[in-house]
């Protein structure tokens, strides 16, 4: 056999190693307890997730909760019973803190799921071995209860070229790994060339023993004649069996601070480990029970037992003649790391290698500490050689930073340090605190520094937009100030007749005189308000002065207005490239579109939709409470909303067959066919007339009034502050149709000219159309609010009849859109109403 | 059922700071014999004084602070504060110089600065050096070893020296230290067979040579139950021998003296086994061990030769003291996983 070089570690104590009076006796078994408490988080990691129902049978090997991540474990049901509860428990933590258990009612019968034996279990490929491993809940079970699988995929940057299976148990009292390395050796031998295989083989397979253990390492080195695996044995010391620390007694190396064993390319896995992962493996075996040191002079019986996971701890006491009164406490570990228990109900979980139960005499209570003297002998037994008497001094004065260059979070809780100390100053509780303050102190860190970069972020932005703001008032100013002088100079020029001006230009002026016509309208509305009863004839007089002066202004705005247009519009109907534009745009949308798959928009809407209702929901229930008078329009709101969330889920639920249906070629041509349609349809309008162009244009605009005057509406019966801003939109909107509609009117007669360019006579009654145009224009403008209303009225009725007549067409038809045009219908009745009173109230 | 909720770990070793303190006092036994036995019963009436007066003063600050008495005696740290101090005081000294030294050493020295683990200095030296500092008369007259005196004081005689200050004749000599500081014209040689007490020595003057080798052999003890650990003792013995190697110079009138000469005599083995040894106020780390002792064993030689004083551990120890939280940022010991060691003073981003 190689031989191999066994390297000393730093430091390190002989405590009384009391493992004789557990090895009297073979290994025990004791009967099924009754009830059984299983904890979800018996590993480290994400805690598993309850799978089962209170009620429920459960058999031997079921999973009652899943694991839920890479980083968690499975839990079984260690044998057959009913789900009593699934409830916060104590569990077996220094804090005595309570978390989630499933809570087994068992039937004694011992039943058990069919178990999948894997005789070829050598054949079988590395990810089928690493799912069974993880299927079957295997976490570490020497100490901390690592998830045994995430170990054996080491990423790829790391090369491992030694396996360590760790056996040394150097604790004191306890012998578990001791009695299953005697008992089971030919188990961990299989389950090492498991794991060795799952490594791709590593140079190195180690199996590590303290010489404190020979019969032990007799049999398992017999049991490994044959195969690669050394078997070492070294000399006994505290704390050899710190992963750590057994790295560095059989490589030498060091894992670098704050990393993982992998990255210098060594894998440990403690004996109890292997073994599982040979019977999950071989027999498909979950992890349900483990071996269990009882030990301690309190007890009348001291061995080792087989004990299923989730028996409570006063089950497996009473089964050993446990005294209260004889002791000192109760210890789940060992003596050196293991924690003191508050209470007896807690339950054996994956890592309970011990449970001690020492008399008075054996542990008496600590001593009260005294002052440190820094004597410097928990310096010398420290495995990690740090300071611990400048770190308990710090960890005193709550100097983090000084706890940090002294390597704090180095410490690996060993208890060496606290086991020396002559003043009896239990450190390791020292550093522990300190280790939770830094956390703490961290995480706090971390947030203010969050907030604070992201107040920084705000302020600059803020900074940003004043620059920006300040940069386009400047641009504005000066762009004023040319503008004027050109105009000066024009001015001076006197052009006789002014050449039509560049179409920039025109646009501007346009707009101009279109601002121009708007404020005067405001003013007039504003002149037009109703005075108060109680108002004096003076008042009304002015009033009726300053509403004609402003009907005036309206009048000559608009006059201009339609002056510029009419000179403007001939050209610009010529000039098709120029509405080459929006269609090239509209075209542009449709292609981005294409790359969103309708799926995702379809989704995207309805979570938004669903969002939107959950706040009108809120809204409305908030106005049951205090503004009973809005809480219809809300409710209609909310059914609307409810309406449109379940036609585009429906719209999904159609896609997505059809989509999953579909094949591969498919899916990528179904997409663009919707972008498709956008550009056919945008390629129509381009194709279409200007006079279809407008028509089509014009329609647009009727429904944007529609929506844009319901919710003016909808604002106003809200009180609302936003409502004029709404109704401002509104009436923008209606001088859009106008205008529209006056460009309509005077295209019609354009579009028959070209059809008849020798008739002179259409040429007039082109003239004739704007000259109506204008009219209707100008008189729309003058309009009286209540006039208007009663157009509006008469546009709604005509409407109502078209879409009730669709509707009636639909319904015949059994058309997929009855809905909405039943919608539609109401919708319009609904207006009708609502502008009739608006109109009523008028008049 | 309620359980005690204790940390771990739940077993501890049996030596306990009590325990460590009886040792040390044990281990100066030897020493205090063999000084009894050369030079009479002045120091050894020293220590008995000096230990009492500072278990009384210890007593009486605790009792003013509130605490529990006897726990805080029962760490024996004022034994082994008044014993050191007792036998570093020269023989027959009146007795207010005693008390005087363990209050300073109890009061000002340690409890002022919060009491055992706090103080920065080593309480028996302070109080050492306010005394030689206030009184260099008392301080400087050291009885000849019996060898060479005749007979020592009896009883009756040095009870009322001590008591009531009537004086003894002739009972003083000087200490080879001393004499050799005091030499300027003879060679070594002759210088050793000259002087009564280097002359009736083996290597280091009669009578001082086995004090020292009595607390080497306490020392050894201790060490061999890991009271302590070597580093600091054998750096301050090795920088000693190296500096009086480097002086020595064959043992001209310049002569510093020899190396045995300055291991075994004046306060050396105390010092090296007793004094810096001293947890409480060296540095800490094995590296921080190794400069502190080295850097006292220099400082020893350099006052011997160079100061005013025939002997200089108690200053060296003081002025190391001071330098102690320094070398301790220095020296921390490289951890498991780190590359290399790092300074204290380093920043950290938290």
């Amino acid at each position: 056999m190689e031989l191999i070089k066994v390297w000393d570690i730093p430091g390190g104590v002989h405590p009384p190693e009391n493992k004789h009076q557990s090895m009297v006796e073979p290994l025990g078994q004791i009967e099924i307890p009754p009830q059984l408490i299983l904890p979800v988080s018996q590993h480290i990691g994400a805690p598993a997730k309850p799978i089962v129902e209170v009620g429920q049978k459960v058999l031997g090997g079921e999973v009652v909760a899943e694991a839920d991540g890479v980083f968690s474990a499975n839990v079984h049901a260690s044998t057959s019973g009913t789900v009593a509860a699934i409830v916060e428990h104590v569990v077996p933590h220094p804090s005595g803190m309570r978390d989630t258990c499933v809570i087994i009612d068992t039937d004694g019968k011992d039943e058990w799921v069919a178990l999948e034996p894997w005789e070829d279990y050598t054949q079988r490929d590395h990810d089928d071995v690493v799912k069974r491993i993880r299927d079957c809940g295997i976490a570490g079970l020497g100490g901390a209860g690592f998830p045994a699988a995430v170990k054996l995929n080491p990423r790829s940057n790391h090369t491992i070229d030694t396996l360590i299976i760790n056996g040394t148990e150097c604790e004191p009292y306890i012998t578990a790994d001791d009695m299953l390395m005697r008992e089971r050796a030919d188990e961990i031998v299989a389950g090492t060339q498991i794991l060795a295989r799952l490594l791709h083989d590593p140079e190195r397979v180690i199996i590590g023993i303290e010489d404190n253990k020979p019969e032990a390492i007799e049999r398992v080195r017999k049991a490994a004649e044959g195969t690669n695996i050394l078997v070492v044995s070294f000399p006994t010391k505290y704390p050899s069996g710190g992963e750590k620390q057994l790295i560095q007694i059989l490589t030498g190396r060091e894992v670098p601070s704050g990393q993982i064993p992998a990255t210098i390319g060594v894998v440990c896995q403690n004996v109890g480990t292997t073994a599982a992962v040979y019977r999950a493996l071989r027999y498909g075996e979950p992890l349900v029970k483990r071996i269990t040191t009882v030990v301690g002079e309190a007890l009348e019986q001291q061995r080792n037992i087989e004990v299923l996971l989730g028996t409570p701890v006063h089950y497996v006491l009473d089964k050993h003649g446990f005294n209260e009164k004889k002791a000192s406490r109760l210890v789940m570990g060992g003596p050196m790391m293991g924690f003191a228990l508050p209470d007896t109900s807690v339950p054996v979980v994956k890592t309970t290698n011990c449970l001690l139960a020492p008399s008075k005499k054996e542990l008496p209570p600590p001593e009260p500490a005294m002052a440190c003297i820094r004597c410097g002998m928990c310096a010398e037994a420290c495995p990690a050689e740090l300071l611990p008497q400048q770190l308990f001094w710090y960890a005193q004065a709550e100097d983090l930073e000084k706890l940090e260059t002294h390597n704090l979070f180095d410490c690996i809780e060993c208890g060496a340090c606290s086991y020396v100390c002559p003043s009896h100053i239990p450190l390791v509780q020292y550093y522990r605190a300190a280790k939770g303050e830094i956390r703490q102190h961290r995480i706090d860190k971390e947030k203010s520094d969050r907030s604070r970069r992201r107040f920084e972020f705000r302020q600059e932005r803020i900074a940003k937009e004043e620059a920006e703001k300040e940069a386009k008032r400047l641009a504005r100013k000066k762009a004023a100030e040319e503008a004027k002088k050109k105009l000066a100079e024009q001015k001076a020029a006197a052009p006789a007749d002014a050449k039509p001006a560049p179409a920039e230009d025109a646009d501007k002026q346009l707009a101009k005189l279109e601002r121009l016509l708007a404020s005067a309208q405001e003013r007039l509305k504003k002149a037009e308000q109703p005075l108060t009863d109680d108002a004096t004839d003076e008042q009304r007089e002015k009033q009726a002065a300053s509403i004609k002066q402003a009907e005036l202004k309206v009048s000559e705005a608009q006059k201009k207005l339609n002056e510029f247009k009419a000179s403007n519009i001939a050209k610009t109907s010529e000039n098709k490239p120029a509405s080459d534009d929006p269609v090239a745009a509209a075209i542009e949308r449709a292609k981005a579109k294409q790359t969103m798959a309708p799926e995702e928009k379809l989704r995207a809407s309805i979570e938004s939709l669903q969002k939107r209702l959950e706040k009108a929901e809120q809204k409305a229930a908030d106005a049951e409470a205090d503004k009973p008078d809005m809480v219809d329009a809300l409710k209609q709101g909310v059914a609307k909303l409810k309406e449109k969330i379940a036609s585009a889920e429906k719209e999904l639920a159609e896609l997505a067959p059809a989509k999953s249906s579909a094949s591969k070629e498919d899916k990528t041509s179904s997409t663009p066919d919707a972008a498709q349609a956008a550009i056919e349809r945008a390629k129509a309008k381009m194709s279409m007339s200007p006079e279809e162009k407008l028509r089509s244009t014009l329609e647009s605009l009727y429904k944007r009034l529609e929506k844009a005057e319901q919710k003016a509406a909808d604002a106003k019966a809200e009180g609302s502050d936003k409502a004029e801003a709404l109704q401002q939109g509104v009436d923008k909107l209606k001088e859009k149709i106008a205008s529209t509609q006056q460009e309509l009117d005077e295209v019609k007669p354009s579009t028959v000219a070209e059809e008849t360019p020798q008739d002179p006579a259409t040429s007039d009654a082109a003239s004739l159309a704007i000259e109506k145009a204008k009219a209707k224009a100008a008189a729309m403008a003058t309009m009286s609010a209540s006039d208007k209303l009663r157009n509006q009225v008469d546009s709604l009725e005509a409407r109502l009849e078209k879409s009730r007549a669709k509707l009636a067409k639909a319904e015949q038809e059994n058309d997929d859109n009855v809905d909405a045009f039943r919608s539609a219908v109401t919708k319009l009745e609904d207006k009708l109403a609502a502008t009739r009173e608006q109109l009523a109230e008028h008049e | 059922m309620a359980l005690k909720r204790i940390t771990s770990p739940h077993t501890h070793r049996a030596l306990g700071t009590g325990a460590v303190m009886r040792n040390v006092v044990f281990a100066t036994l030897p020493g205090l014999v063999v000084l009894t036995y050369f030079f009479g019963l002045g120091t050894l009436h020293n220590v008995l004084l000096a230990s009492i007066a500072a278990m009384g003063f210890e007593a009486a600050v605790m009792k003013l602070r509130g605490r529990p008495v006897w726990f805080y005696l029962r760490d024996c740290s004022a034994l082994v504060t008044g014993v050191l101090l007792g036998l570093a005081l020269p023989p027959y000294c009146p007795w207010w110089l005693v008390v005087l030294g363990s209050a300073v050493a109890i009061i000002l020295a340690k409890q002022l600065y919060g009491g055992m683990g706090f103080n920065p200095f080593n309480p028996a030296m302070v109080a050492y050096v306010v005394l030689l500092i206030s009184f260099p008369l008392q301080m400087s007259q050291w009885a000849a070893p019996q060898d060479i005196g005749g007979q020592t004081p009896g009883i009756v005689e040095a009870l009322k020296q001590i008591w009531l200050g009537s004086p003894i004749d002739g009972y003083t000599a000087a200490t080879p230290l001393d004499t050799v500081k005091q030499n300027s014209s003879l060679m070594l040689d002759a210088l050793y067979l000259q002087d009564p007490v280097l002359s009736a020595g083996q290597f280091a003057g009669a009578g001082w040579e086995w004090a020292n080798v009595a607390f080497l052999l306490g020392g050894l003890y201790l060490l061999y139950r890991r009271i302590f650990t070597w580093h600091a003792p054998v750096a301050m013995l090795a920088s000693l021998s190296l500096m009086a190697a480097l002086f020595y110079d064959g043992g001209s009138s310049q002569s510093g003296g020899s190396v045995l000469f300055h291991l075994f005599s004046g306060a050396t083995m105390l010092g090296a086994f007793f004094i810096v040894t001293d947890p409480v106020s060296s540095a800490v780390s094995t590296r921080g061990r190794l400069i502190y002792g080295a850097a006292i064993g220099v400082l020893i030689y350099v006052i011997r030769i160079w100061g005013n004083y025939p002997d200089g551990v108690a200053f060296a120890v003081l002025l190391l003291n001071f330098a102690a939280p320094f070398i301790d940022y220095y020296t921390l010991p490289r951890t498991y996983g780190h590359k290399k060691s790092e300074r204290a003073t380093r920043k950290v981003d938290q």
